[in-house]
């Protein structure tokens, strides 16, 4: 994780990543690679284009007023569909409770997996192997496989179609991760420069206020985005949780295009689409230049 | 003295509670609820919703004698191993042995089209594909183009076509972990072989993966445990079907649960799966204590 850290440090460290004054790939003068390096293009475009295919209706169906299966270059191209979708119901009610749900499990992630990492990052107990290795073990459980159980719990508890109960669900679900990721960037931080700060009177909190919080800064950052990211792109957790039309996010609210009679408006689902997965790539993109490898994610899991 | 040092302890680790907590109630707690309600009668409505029976394994042996059991076992095997197994992690670590002899535009350009469908919220993903294999689909119009027989995917080959898009969907993690794990391979190894005469291939056989062989271990693991777990996709393109055609477990939990409000039998379904889970998540805890010197 510090080699993590390091290379995140590094401007445009999203190519190879790799420290040292090893050259880039592509750049090496000899014969052979180059010739390779052709080949490997073609086979890479290619694999890319069966990529990109999917996402071709997507982009062209949000542009067709008149926009079904097919993928097409539209006729008449046009912002309708978008002015169409444009509505308090349709977009910024459901865009507000994603944001409300995302950015409140952000949160109560955020501040949990801080607590519990400091006590693990900073103490020698016992207690921290097993508790890292059950916290390990709950990023492997198939969160799908728990709704059933989940939902019945929550109409015991009467807690169905309640917005808070829902981010706590939400939060318990990336905290084992969070939890593992947060330990390794407060690991990263040298306890030297919080013992000076207790040499000066200040409290084991303010110690890590001010000064293992700042320094671990760009870390919190990606994973309050990992969680926000996959907070904002559920759809089975809202979609049993949350009943009321008034509190569904964009991932559910997203059938209101499917019409009562099997007619379904393509293109104005294409442009609601888009507009819905705009923050998140944007926010993806924010962490793949902020973090070098967008993988910090891979990098957290292999410890 | 001791005591005091025990209580010490104890403070310093109430930071953990909070976490404690949530872990407990919205995790470890559903999870023990499971295999409780799976012993019951519970129902989504009705009387046995607020009251329901101990029927003890009764929901375990009509899993045993149900037939939609075994072939969503089956069809669930055959996503995992087709869509994970083979295609995410095998294209992954194509594209990454790849990106390295490309030239850095085009890989960077390729890498992004591969992370893009992974980044896509599900169901925006799940609709993308949906219409990608659908009867009028940009599929079916390639084939079309090239003068091959349309087909509806969707009903004649459900599986074919939701194995083929959580391909597409999941790829880009094997893709990330794998240009990680060829990134630590020393040159000089490769370098030598060269030296010696070997060539692409077998320097990938020899050298290469035999170096990588703990990322490809952990990578094989997680992608396991993520295609265990894949719901909506499934759910938006086929619904489970035609007749269970594309039914897997979770859709299978699902669909016992809600769709026939059978709680308890839905429920039975969702502990086979934690425990699936549960035993991949042990081997994988295990394979990292091996790998730790």
């Amino acid at each position: 994780m510090t080699v993590q850290l390091r290379r995140g440090r590094r401007p445009a460290g999203q190519g190879a990543g790799r420290p040292g004054p090893k050259p880039l790939p592509g750049s090496r003068p000899r014969g052979g690679n180059l010739r390779g390096s052709t080949w490997a293009d073609v086979a890479l475009l290619l694999i890319g284009a069966c990529f990109l295919l999917p996402l071709l209706w997507l982009v062209f169906a949000s542009l067709d007023p008149t926009a079904g299966h097919a993928t097409k270059v539209p006729e008449r191209p046009g912002l309708d569909n978008f002015t169409a979708v444009l509505t308090p119901e349709l977009l910024f009610r459901p865009l507000w409770n994603s944001l409300v749900l995302s950015a409140g499990t952000g949160a109560v992630t955020l501040v949990a997996a801080v607590l519990a990492a400091y006590p693990l990052s900073r103490y020698r107990s016992r207690f921290n192997t097993p508790f890292m290795s059950a916290i390990l073990f709950g990023t492997c459980l198939p969160v799908t496989a728990i709704m059933v159980p989940v939902y019945g719990l929550f109409v015991q508890l009467r807690l169905l179609d309640s917005m808070p109960a829902t981010v706590l669900f939400l939060a318990a679900t990336s905290l084992p991760m969070a939890i593992w990721m947060t330990r390794n960037f407060m690991d990263a931080v040298p306890l030297a420069l919080e013992e000076a700060a207790w040499v000066d009177g200040a409290s084991r909190l303010a110690g890590l206020r001010s000064i293992v919080l700042p320094l671990m800064g760009p870390g919190l950052g990606v994973v309050f985005i990992f969680v926000f990211i996959q907070a904002w792109g559920n759809f089975f957790v809202p979609f049993v949780l949350l009943l009321s039309e008034a509190r569904q996010p964009a991932a559910v609210s997203i059938f209101s295009f499917f019409g009562q009679h099997g007619a379904v408006a393509y293109g104005q689902l294409a442009a609601f689409s888009i507009l819905y997965s705009v923050p998140v790539l944007a926010l993806y993109v924010v962490v793949a230049r902020g973090s070098g490898n967008a993988l910090a994610l891979s990098g957290a899991v292999r410890g | 003295m001791a005591a005091n040092h025990r209580g010490r302890q104890v403070l310093r680790y109430l930071p953990v509670l909070p976490a404690m907590v949530l872990l407990c109630v919205f995790l470890a707690g559903p999870v023990l609820w499971a295999f409780h309600a799976s012993l019951t009668n519970a129902g989504l409505t009705g009387r046995h919703a607020r009251n329901p029976d101990w029927v003890g394994l009764d929901n375990y042996q009509r899993l045993l004698q149900d037939p939609a059991f075994p072939l969503a076992l089956v069809l669930t095997v055959v996503f995992v191993a087709g869509s994970a197994i083979l295609g995410q992690n095998v294209l992954g670590l194509a594209l990454a042995v790849l990106m390295r002899r490309a030239r850095p535009v085009v890989s960077a350009t390729v890498g992004t089209a591969v992370v893009a469908a992974w980044v896509l919220p599900e169901i925006v993903a799940a609709f993308a594909a949906y219409a990608f294999f659908s009867r009028d689909g940009t599929l079916n119009q390639l084939l079309a183009k090239v003068g091959l027989a349309e087909t509806d995917w969707l009903y004649a080959l459900p599986m074919v076509a939701v194995i083929l898009a959580n391909v597409w969907r999941g790829t880009a993690f094997s893709m990330l972990v794998y240009r990680t794990a060829l990134n630590g391979v020393p040159a000089e190894l490769t370098e030598a072989a060269q030296m010696d005469g070997a060539g692409a291939w077998q320097r990938l056989a020899f050298i290469t993966l035999p170096v990588i062989r703990g990322s490809i271990a952990t990578n094989l693991m997680l992608v396991t445990l993520q295609t265990l777990a894949v719901f909506t996709l499934i759910w938006v393109m086929t619904a489970g079907g035609p007749a269970n055609g594309s039914t897997t477990l979770p859709v299978l939990a699902y669909q016992e649960a809600f769709k026939f409000g059978d709680i308890g039998y839905g429920t039975a379904v969702a502990s086979v799966l934690i425990l699936t889970g549960a035993v991949f998540g042990a081997a994988y805890l295990r394979l990292l204590r091996e790998q730790k010197p």
